[in-house]
Order: C-alpha cells, then sequence, then structure tokens
C-alpha cells in the first residue's frame, strides 16, 4: 500500500467527521431518526405525507451548505472528474442500490456502525470492497483516468 | 411538526458543512480514498472515524432512551436481517460509488455549489429511487406476501407512531 502523505487530510478530515457525527446525534436525539440521506431523499417518493416536511428541510441543508460556509470561507476545490455519461449511469446504480440494500454511506456507514449494527457493518463493508474494486478496474485494468 | 423541519433542516446544514470541511464532497477526494492500488488517500477513514466516535455515544444515550429529548417518539430501524437484498444493494451502490466518486451525502451538497456534473448525477439517482419504488410496488400488487412485508417498513410505522399520544410509544425501542 502505497499511502499519499500529499493528499492526506487528516485534520480537517478528523474536523468534518465530528460534524457530520455532530449532525448525526441533534438528528436522533430531537428528531429520533438516522441521518441516513439515501432514506431521507427516497422516503419523498412514497406517499406518506406527513413526512414531507422535515425531508425537504433536510436535503435544503445540504443544498445551502456550501453557499452559507463559502461566504465566509474558501470552498474546498470540487472536483468531478468522470464524463456525464459515467455520472448518469452512476447515479442510476447509487439510487436503486441504496434504496434496496436500505441505505448509503451516512445510513449505514456513519449511524448504523455507531448504534453497532451487524446488518450496517456488513452493508458498509460491502459498499466500500465494491467501490474499492470498481476504482481498480477503472483505473488500473481499463486504465481510464488517472 | 414544523419543530421537526427546523432540527432536520440544522442538521443537513452541519452535515453538509462536515462534508465540505473534510473534502468529502469532492468526488475526486472520494475516489483517492477507493484507489488502494493507485497512491491512497486513507483521509475517508478519518471522516467515519470522527463521525462514529460522536455517533457511538449518541446512539447508546438514544438506545437507552424510550422518547426523544423533546419528549416524542424515537424512530429506530427495526430491520436486523443481512440478507441477500442487502448485499445486492450495497454492491449495486458501491459500483455506482466507485463510478462516481460521489454518494448520496455529497452529490446533495455539491448541487448546491451549482455544479452540472451533480445536478446530473443527482437526477439520476432519484430517477434510480423512482425506479426502485415502482419496481416495488409492482411485485407488492403481484403477491399479498409482499405486499404485507412492503407496507410493514418503518416510514409507514413512523406515520402512526407520530399520530399516538407522546408516552404510548414505549416499546418504540428497547
Amino acid at each position: 500500500m502505497n499511502i499519499d502523505w500529499t493528499a492526506f487530510t487528516p485534520w480537517t478530515a478528523l474536523a468534518g467527521g465530528i460534524l457530520i457525527g455532530i449532525a448525526a446525534a441533534i438528528f436522533v436525539l430531537v428528531n429520533g431518526r438516522i441521518a441516513g440521506v439515501s432514506g431521507i431523499i427516497g422516503g419523498l417518493l412514497r406517499p406518506s405525507l406527513p413526512d414531507v416536511g422535515w425531508r425537504l428541510a433536510f436535503i435544503a441543508g445540504l443544498i445551502i451548505a456550501p453557499s452559507l460556509y463559502g461566504a465566509f470561507v474558501y470552498l474546498p476545490t470540487l472536483k468531478i472528474d468522470p464524463s456525464d455519461a459515467t455520472l448518469i449511469a452512476a447515479g442510476l446504480l447509487v439510487g436503486i442500490g441504496t434504496r434496496y440494500g436500505g441505505g448509503c454511506t451516512s445510513g449505514h456507514g456513519v449511524c448504523g456502525i455507531s448504534r453497532l449494527s451487524p446488518r450496517a457493518l456488513v452493508a458498509t463493508v460491502a459498499f466500500i470492497a465494491t467501490g474499492m474494486a470498481t476504482v481498480y478496474v477503472v483505473r488500473h485494468l481499463l486504465g481510464a483516468g488517472a | 411538526m414544523a419543530m421537526y423541519a427546523v432540527y432536520a433542516f440544522v442538521t443537513g446544514l452541519i452535515f453538509g458543512i462536515g462534508l465540505i470541511i473534510s473534502e468529502m464532497y469532492s468526488p475526486a477526494k472520494v475516489q483517492g480514498f477507493l484507489d488502494v492500488a493507485g497512491k491512497w488517500d486513507p483521509s475517508l477513514l478519518v471522516v467515519m472515524g470522527g463521525a462514529v466516535a460522536v455517533g457511538i455515544v449518541a446512539f447508546a444515550i438514544a438506545g437507552r432512551r424510550k422518547t426523544t429529548l423533546i419528549g416524542t417518539p424515537m424512530h429506530m430501524p427495526t430491520a436486523r436481517d443481512i440478507d441477500l437484498r442487502l448485499i445486492l444493494g450495497s454492491v449495486v451502490f458501491g459500483i455506482g460509488w466507485g463510478l462516481a466518486g460521489f454518494c448520496p451525502g455529497p452529490a446533495v451538497v455539491a448541487l448546491g455549489t451549482g455544479h452540472v456534473k451533480a445536478f446530473l448525477f443527482v437526477v439520476a439517482m432519484i430517477a434510480g429511487m423512482g425506479i426502485f419504488e415502482l419496481i416495488e410496488r409492482r411485485r407488492a400488487g403481484a403477491k399479498p406476501d409482499v405486499a404485507a412485508r412492503t407496507h410493514d417498513t418503518p416510514e409507514r410505522h413512523r406515520a402512526h407512531a407520530t399520530h399516538k399520544p407522546r408516552g404510548s410509544h414505549a416499546k418504540g425501542r428497547g
């Protein structure tokens, strides 16, 4: 394993991680729910009206975050390398997969592991391993991108 | 309840700022973590570690409580089964995550910058979720047992629970 020490940003990663943990903590202790982004968005496609308000409010918070943060500090680089076609295909897979798997990086990865849920741990290992395998195939076997 | 929406907005905002500070909203950064055979950037692991360190305390407190800090019922997931659905779904998600470097949270935050590529990804992701709903509803219509299972989702359960007076949800989470 060859760690890229120039790219590794442990302190901002830790600070950001703690904020994400605080957000998850507020959500479970006040709203009584799991801060799982795929579940919160996916739930809007179900016909259960009383839930629409807080779901949209959560998504609005995520969307406004860069504008609010950017008003005070420079935003870190947002770099999106894949082609439009790849992003569309990937978006479909992420949409279908997270709903079948019952969660994503936030619901299973952060909240589920914090709850010590074996189900969430299995899901997290599965999507991280598959994500790594996919990048390996794309970058090192097919040789696309750097 | 409007109160829920206010807290949900604040949660989304803090969550989003966490994803920005940690640079996890940038797909190149995430792919740097997934690229273990190349020059590996372990940052994502530190992000998860920090989040789980705080989360583990919060969920331990939540697990002991029958109601939230504002007296409303807890809505914890009830699913415990490790089945093919969980694993295949996570594998399909992992392929998409590897291809794009985006998972749902960071994609929505990146959408907030107005980046067109983030918009394309989010629209496709919502379409994917819609396809899931259509398949599930069709299955539910075809097989009564599946229908019963599909309708007994935590969402449906929650919808009922929120209409009960407080305190009646004592078995919320043990």
